[in-house]
């Protein structure tokens, strides 16, 4: 006979409720494990997406997602021509925000390096991958940007080609992938009245010069685009993504890069630390904390409830124990009924997860090794926050059945 | 007492019970000494506090005598507070217990109530099941047997108290005021259930009662007074 399930039975309707309470707040504590890794992933998803084996940067800098990097676009060339190398790509990379139907509109703009890189590797939802070099987009579906619409960055507008899921910038916001070209033209667009003050300044500083009294035709040139004049560099990249053939050293091909005196490379893997433990470090081991304090806080709600459970079933074990009920049989009373709480309330903590968590404005990922881990801690807890209600089952006397 | 020629079922001997010391000494029971046999149903009276709860449970293996002993089918069980066995195992194949209120679990059924007692005695489910039917239908209520206790007037779960106590063929059955919550009537037919266990089934009654209407169905009548137990006049 099942005391444990008789109890259940009788009580249903409390331990239902009681249930359903523990199981919210696994939920929470599960949620919480899922926004933890749901960081980490956001995090290093690009890294691990874009399948660079190396990554050049700004010299000394921890670049381009732990701080700003800015390397010159002949960096290209100059990568490709290192022996082992199979291909380099530009990387550009910035967050916008703009307003979109009286809401904020955070986008991280990725520049994809046309036409070696035409978003092939992204897996798509819908549309397709980009076929011109200018004013096509594939975007995030969180952005909202469903194929076909249009949206204006800067000076141009720009038509969502493509949707992608799960390609999320490391501050949670979603990804729009344009060609690099379109992605720093949004990036140093600049308003037309700057422009204008611009080319007024530059006409100001040559007339002080000599030349231009002796030719007058070179102010002409002060009212050209500034990527057209050419004393005035192209704009920067963020960094220099490199793919190397199968057969090269990966440490041979990188001491030869990092050997250049104006940049510093890292391998994919280094780049993986440094996010980790540089900008989502803190923000990381906050929720874990927070994520560690809620399992003692459940495990304190689950002992209680434990407590409160055999408090009400004093009556019952004094005369289980008068009747001559071994201890063994009150402890997997009480044991068993602890199992099944914990049982149940993952069950349900997992099942109203799986509806909830998807609504999270972040993404929540409950992978499945978080999800055994998270059944060991409940299990834990269970045998754990049971001992209270042992304890006092195992100190009351018979006496109290005659009472 | 019936037959003093019977088997010894309980023996006490000097028994003594203290609560508290110095200045807040009480003394609950003293020196109480008595002989029950086997089939002898035996009523305890008295005032309240005057000692028979006390008395009982000391009987019962529940809360140990400060001194003196008690001897159960003629092994000693307890000497003062010492106990010379397994109090829990020796109550579970030995001792019946029947209260004032009737004290079910108020999770399990009727049988289940009954069954229960056997199964923590080791026998298997399907065996308990049978005679807890069984020990139902022997008290009149067999067609109860699913009911939760909740859901059975005052004697029938009385009755069904009884059938647990009855449950492992004990040597002794001990019932505290068990016709208190009962009326007349019902109270009466308790008394005789415990007449009649104590004859067919050769155990040993002790009953304390405040009812006076039904002292005709023991065989000894016991009256205690300020922890004193005396022979009752008949």
């Amino acid at each position: 006979m099942n005391l444990a399930l008789k109890d259940i039975r009788y009580s249903f309707g409390r331990f239902a409720l009681t249930t359903l309470g523990v199981g919210m707040l696994l939920m929470v504590v599960m949620g919480m494990g899922g926004i933890y890794r749901g960081v980490i992933e956001d995090a290093t998803l690009l890294i691990d997406r874009v399948d660079a084996d190396l990554w050049i940067v700004q010299r000394d800098t921890r670049g381009p997602f732990a701080e700003v990097s800015r390397v010159p676009p002949s960096l290209v060339h100059r990568a490709t021509a290192v022996p082992g190398v199979a291909s380099a790509r530009e990387f550009v990379y910035h967050t916008i925000q703009r307003e979109r139907n009286g809401k904020p509109l955070r986008i991280a703009v990725m520049g994809l390096s046309w036409p070696t890189d035409k978003g092939d590797w992204i897996a798509l939802t819908g549309g397709r991958a980009l076929r011109q070099n200018h004013f096509e987009m594939i975007a995030n579906e969180s952005l909202g940007l469903p194929v076909g619409h249009r949206i204006k960055l800067g000076q141009e507008t720009y038509t969502v080609v493509g949707t992608t899921n799960n390609m999320i910038g490391s501050s949670g916001d979603g990804m729009a992938f344009v060609t690099v070209r379109d992605a720093q033209a949004i990036q140093f667009d600049v308003p037309g009245e700057a422009v204008r003050l611009e080319r007024a300044a530059r006409e100001s500083r040559a007339r002080r010069f000599d030349l231009v009294a002796q030719q007058p035709m070179l102010l002409a040139n002060t009212q050209r685009p500034g990527g057209e004049l050419p004393a005035v560099a192209r704009p920067g990249l963020s960094a220099v993504m490199v793919s190397l053939k199968p057969d090269a050293d990966a440490d041979v091909v990188a001491d030869i890069i990092g050997g250049w005196g104006d940049v510093s490379v890292y391998t994919s893997d280094g780049q993986r630390e440094l996010l980790l433990k540089g900008t989502v470090e803190k923000i990381k081991r906050q929720i874990g904390l927070f994520r560690v304090l809620l399992t003692v806080i459940a495990a304190i709600i689950m002992a209680l409830i434990l407590y409160t459970m055999t408090l009400d079933k004093i009556h019952s074990i004094a005369l289980l124990k008068l009747i001559g009920a071994p201890n063994t049989v009150i402890l997997s009373l009480i044991l068993q009924q602890a199992l099944l709480l914990g049982a149940f309330g993952f069950a349900i903590a997992y099942l109203v997860g799986q509806k909830v968590f998807p609504m999270f404005p972040r993404r929540v990922l409950v992978t499945q090794p978080d999800l055994i881990q998270l059944a060991a801690i409940v299990l834990g807890i269970s045998i754990l926050s049971s001992v209270l209600g042992i304890w006092k089952a195992l100190r009351i006397s018979p006496n109290e059945a005659l009472s | 007492m019936s037959d003093a020629g019977q088997t010894l079922a309980i023996e006490t001997d000097r028994l003594t019970k203290i609560y508290g010391s110095g200045n807040t000494e009480v003394v609950a029971m003293r020196d109480v000494s008595m002989q029950v046999h086997r089939g002898e149903v035996v009523a305890l009276l008295g005032p309240s506090g005057s000692g028979k709860s006390t008395f009982l449970t000391a009987v019962g293996l529940i809360n140990p005598p400060t001194s003196g002993r008690v001897l159960i089918g003629g092994k000693l069980v307890v000497e003062g507070d010492v106990p010379h066995t397994n109090l829990r195992s020796f109550r579970r194949r030995h001792l019946g217990f029947v209260f004032q209120k009737s004290n079910l679990i108020p999770f399990l059924s009727a049988r289940e109530n009954v069954q229960i007692a056997m199964q923590l005695n080791g026998d298997s489910p399907k065996q308990a099941r049978a005679r807890a039917q069984e020990l139902l239908d022997y008290l009149g209520v067999g067609d109860r047997g699913e009911s939760l206790p909740s859901m059975l007037s005052g004697g029938q779960q009385q009755r069904v108290a009884v059938a647990r106590a009855l449950a492992n063929h004990p040597s002794v059955i001990l019932a505290d005021e068990p016709t208190a919550a009962l009326d007349s009537h019902r109270g009466r037919q308790v008394m005789e259930l415990f007449a009649k266990v104590a004859h067919e089934q050769q155990a040993a009654v002790i009953v304390v009662t405040h009812d006076h209407r039904s002292l005709d169905v023991f065989d000894t009548r016991y009256e205690m007074e300020d922890g004193l137990m005396r022979l009752a006049q008949s």
